[in-house]
């Protein structure tokens, strides 16, 4: 504990950078790159602190703030993180550097770019630290201001419909979560999520809702699934879950790859936090009422998005695809920690199992699929901006380091024991299995899928006969070798001593499996 | 002090007017420092009495014999009003600085708008209150139909027309009162007090509210604002949408609602699901919020998107009113001033940021001008003013639609996810227009804008920066206005409305 505001300081840190890049843009673009960097920099630093003060051992909420915002409203400003929230900014903090690498490619605007990165972490920040639903859903809903105009001024060919598309999806989701979250408070008149929780444990949140709501043509139970599934479509859509992720493809695609880079590392990590720490702990009962639907879904999201990613041609539609199927993982196991509230302590264990994995399959999808990305920002700089599957062949011949080294992210994305990805998973289907079999056993159809894509990927790109026309491909410079070390470094750390996060956030995840009673 | 708000405007449109003819500057700047002072005062009582609670000013009476009164009173209400009053008053002259045209009118009659909207603002006596809501008419009238643009005599004629209309119905109603009550005062308290019939509440309330609403853009009363802020020079677009509008909502809640609150209740019988008067202006309210909407979605012309996003934000101001609870009716008042600042603060960059320079409205043509490259000030503003009026949290729209869709959860639980499509249509129109208008489309043969454009000027700036800080401000410390229109609504004045139907 400490009386220091250093969340508000962490989040304001970007804000600041970013007007500093807007004010001093004309300095020159080399100027605003590493000014950027510097910045994130900086934040990552400040996060490893944080890191380090944490009290692991407790694993409550930390570093908290309070301050009393608006009375009428009973909003107050109040930032605090636990082993989850810590996780994201650390996710956060090592996703922007690499973003802001990434990005070299870009020439028009630079200052602009590079402000709007840098507030789009910000908001990354405010969400991951926010604890009352007025200021989170600020930062929340001003995420997607930066990621649209990154899309929508940097991207491909068809960015105009992709930005759109994704801010209009993404919107619908937040009214429909906003107007469930104002049902909320006029029953409690409490915007607090901790609050809001601790209201659903001792089961008095649904019944002053429908209560208060005065909404006689609907049955009790039906009041509260019509309120759990506005806030559901919310988060949903963010994640994404099948149905609502078909903006995503497209907003992955058309967006620069250091925008991408962005999205998929940190950005879709909100919608699982959001489960994590909202939705499960507010709205469990309900999710375990329509529990048998959603996790069709999950096994939907699962195994389409692997079928889909199977079926592209481009790269970054594949990772795209594939970026859904991975977070689908997470879905799975927090439906599955709504399953069984009783005291079994073997069900216990799996389920502390099961929600260990999906920090871990969070922290470790926003490192590995931000690497991917990475690589094919740094294959676009080499062909001239072809990515497609087929527009390449042969490549470890002559660039045997790029090969070598994609080929370590991708098995990571694969789940090869030994590398990242393997653990979050494992966790996953070792928890989930004894409390949901059916489903986790369908999700498995999933694996096996990446795993085809993933080595086709190897096989057309990598391997086969050298295509003539980049027989002069450059391979990777001793610069670009010395920053994608730590990220390569990172996923062998990871892999072999997953206990580096998981003894940070042990007892976050316990008191959390703890705390989901209804 | 607070009445001199009044004066100094009537003040400063006598000065402008004895300015010597073609000393356009001069008169930019007395038309400015009178708006400031009016501000200025306003601004200090707001400073000093932070309580909310109603203060008379002046009470001398008037006409003696028909109990007439000139009597000037401010609770929160008023001055939240009176505050976005001069707001608008003082960004509506910074963004008419290019007005060479007979200046020295132009801001004469604008003087004596705001002036007149003061006024409104301030009454206490019913009497009073019709007489400035009726000088306010003649001013807007001039302003479009000399200085206004697209066919500017049918919108100032349109909107004339509306306004005696509802004015007429308004008077019919406070006759009415006047007499049922026994013809002895004219003041709105002791009206207020006034125990009428239910049976002539039930029939005098409508007129009264229906006579008010029409100018707050109710549907379906509302066809006269588009036309009339398309019509209208950015200043007066500004004033129109920014503080006319609200003299309506203004009426139906201090005077509608606080004369009749019985009529609110229910007839006793449903016709077509509807049991009160309540629930049909709460049903046109979310028509209007849903309509404005859509209908801002196809439009052609630039201007007249803005002009429905005014009906379909309206639309939250009356469904506010229509929750009788008092967390929406405060989102209500606060939606009232959030609209003024954001409807201001579009209609400038409308009007004056980009209409004045590409002389069109037309977006098709606009889109190929690629705008954002060429003012690249104006889309920012407009970007930042389109996220606020889509209701983005952390501008003053979001907490004012809050609070009001908090008030329709409690109220008409159906009606708020019909609320909740609107927003997301509101959300749709502000980003299409802005595509639109500032960015090239795909495929679009560009055609940069000949000859190349002035640059925007300080004033506007100036202007845009003023509103977007209010909107920030309010947006993320709400508490600033909430602390005096809360009490407000607590004052004795508003009793019958918590008897009678106050949830």
């Amino acid at each position: 504990m400490t009386a220091f505001p250093w969340l508000s300081l962490l989040t304001a840190l970007p804000l600041v950078g970013a007007l500093v890049l807007l004010a001093f843009g004309g300095l020159g673009k080399l100027f605003v790159r590493f000014s950027a960097l510097a910045f994130s920099f900086a934040a990552l630093v400040l996060t490893l602190f944080l890191w380090h003060n944490f009290d692991s051992a407790s694993g409550s909420l930390q570093f908290q703030e309070r301050i009393s915002w608006i009375p009428s409203l009973s909003v107050e400003y109040r930032v605090a993180i636990d082993g989850l929230g810590l996780l994201m900014l650390l996710l956060t903090s090592i996703v922007v550097p690499i973003a802001i690498i990434a990005s070299c490619r870009i020439q028009e605007r630079v200052p602009l770019y590079y402000s709007l990165v840098l507030i789009l972490q910000a908001c990354l920040f405010g969400t991951f630290t926010s604890l009352n639903f007025f200021h989170w859903f600020i930062f929340w809903e001003l995420s997607l201001i930066p990621a649209f105009f990154l899309i929508r001024l940097w991207g491909g060919p068809r960015r105009t419909s992709a930005a759109t598309q994704f801010l209009v999806y993404t919107m619908v989701g937040s009214v429909a979560m906003l107007l469930s979250f104002l049902a909320i408070f006029l029953a409690t008149h409490k915007f607090d999520f901790i609050d809001l929780a601790a209201m659903a444990r001792n089961g008095q949140l649904m019944p002053a809702v429908i209560d208060k709501l005065d909404w006689r043509r609907f049955s009790p139970g039906h009041l509260a699934l019509i309120v759990f599934s506005g806030a559901l479509l919310g988060f949903a859509v963010k994640v994404p879950l099948f149905p609502f992720h078909t903006w995503l493809p497209s907003a992955y695609s058309e967006a620069p790859t250091g925008t991408t880079i962005l999205l998929t590392g940190a950005m879709s990590k909100m919608g699982v936090y959001g489960f994590l720490r909202i939705l499960l702990p507010i709205f469990g009962a309900q999710m375990q009422v329509v529990l048998t639907p959603l996790l069709w879904l999950a096994v939907a999201t699962i195994v389409f998005s692997a079928y889909a990613a199977l079926a592209q041609k481009d790269l970054k539609r594949i990772f795209a695809y594939s970026s859904i199927n991975h977070l689908g993982y997470c879905l799975l196991a927090i439906f599955a920690l709504a399953k069984f509230t009783g005291v079994d302590t073997f069900l216990t264990t799996q389920k502390y199992a099961a929600m260990n994995g999906v920090f871990l399959q969070m922290f470790n999808h926003g490192l590995t699929a931000a690497t991917l990305f990475w690589f094919v920002a740094m294959l676009e700089k080499r062909s001239g901006g072809l990515r497609g599957l087929d527009d390449f062949g042969g490549l470890r011949k002559v660039a045997p380091v790029f090969s070598g080294l994609m080929g370590i992210a991708l098995f990571s994305s694969l789940g090869l024991p030994g590398l990242n990805g393997f653990i979050g998973e494992f966790l996953i289907f070792k928890g989930s299995f004894p409390l949901v079999t059916w489903a986790t056993s369908l999700a498995v159809i999933g694996l096996l899928m990446t795993a085809i894509f993933v080595l086709g990927i190897l096989q057309r790109v990598f391997s086969g006969p050298l295509n003539r026309r980049w027989a002069s491909l450059p391979d990777l410079t001793v610069g670009e070798r010395i920053v994608l070390a730590p990220a390569i470094g990172l996923m062998f750390v990871l892999g072999l001593y997953p206990q580096l996060v998981l003894g940070v956030v042990n007892n976050t995840v316990i008191q959390l499996v703890q705390q989901i009673k209804f | 002090m607070l009445a001199w708000t009044i004066y100094i405007s009537f003040l400063g449109a006598a000065g402008v007017l004895l300015l010597p003819r073609g000393s356009v500057a001069s008169a930019r700047i007395l038309a400015l420092v009178t708006a400031v002072a009016g501000f200025g005062i306003a601004f200090i009582y707001f400073l000093q009495h932070r309580t909310g609670a109603m203060l008379t000013i002046v009470r001398i009476p008037w006409v003696p014999t028909l109990g007439i009164e000139y009597h000037l009173a401010a609770d929160g209400i008023s001055l939240t009003l009176i505050l976005l009053t001069g707001i608008i008053a003082i960004t509506g002259i910074l963004f008419s600085w290019n007005i060479e045209e007979r200046a020295n009118e132009f801001f004469a009659f604008y003087l004596l708008l705001i002036g007149a909207v003061y006024g409104v603002f301030l009454s206490y006596d019913l009497f009073l209150l019709f007489v400035f809501y009726e000088i306010v008419i003649i001013p807007k009238y001039f302003l479009i139909a000399i200085w206004g643009s697209t066919r500017r005599e049918y919108g100032a004629m349109k909107l004339a027309l509306y306004s005696f209309v509802g004015s007429a119905m308004v008077l019919i109603g406070l006759i009415a009162a006047y007499v049922v009550a026994g013809a002895k005062t004219t003041s709105l308290s002791q009206l207020a007090q006034f125990p009428f019939s239910p049976h002539f509440q039930i029939y005098a309330f409508p007129l009264v509210f229906v006579g008010f609403a029409i100018l707050a853009g109710m549907w379906p009363l509302h066809t006269w604002a588009p036309t009339g802020h398309v019509a209208a020079p950015t200043a007066a677009s500004m004033l129109l949408a920014g503080v006319v509008m609200k003299l309506g909502a203004y009426g139906c809640l201090r005077v509608a609602m606080v004369l009749f609150p019985l009529g609110l209740g229910p007839w006793g019988v449903h016709v077509l699901g509807l049991g009160s008067w309540r629930d049909v202006f709460a049903l046109l309210a979310v028509i209007g919020i849903i309509y404005g909407a859509l209908v801002a979605l196809v439009q052609k012309d630039f201007k007249f998107v803005i002009g429905y996003s005014s009906v379909s934000h309206m639309g939250f101001v009356l469904l506010g009113l229509m929750t009788l609870n008092q967390i929406g009716i405060s989102g209500a008042v606060l939606q009232m001033f959030s609209h003024g600042i954001l409807a201001g603060l579009l209609f400038a960059v409308v009007g004056r940021m980009v209409y004045a320079r590409t002389h069109t409205r037309d977006l098709a043509a606009l889109n190929a001008m690629n705008l954002h490259k060429v003012i690249p000030f104006a889309a920012v503003t407009f970007i930042i003013a389109g996220m606020a009026s889509m209701g983005l949290p952390g501008f003053s729209g979001f907490v004012a639609e809050l609070m009001v869709l908090i008030g329709v959860w409690r109220a008409y639980p159906l009606l708020a996810l019909c609320v909740g499509f609107g927003l997301v249509v509101g959300v749709v129109y502000i980003w299409r227009a802005m595509q639109k208008a500032f960015f090239i489309g795909a495929g679009v043969v560009p055609a940069p804008p000949n000859p190349p454009l002035p640059p925007i000027a300080f004033p506007e700036r100036l202007g845009a920066t003023i509103l977007i800080a209010a909107s920030v401000l309010i947006g993320l410390y709400p508490q600033v206005l909430l602390n005096v229109i809360v009490p407000a609504l607590n004052s004795p004045l508003f009793d019958g409305l918590r008897k009678g139907s106050w949830q």
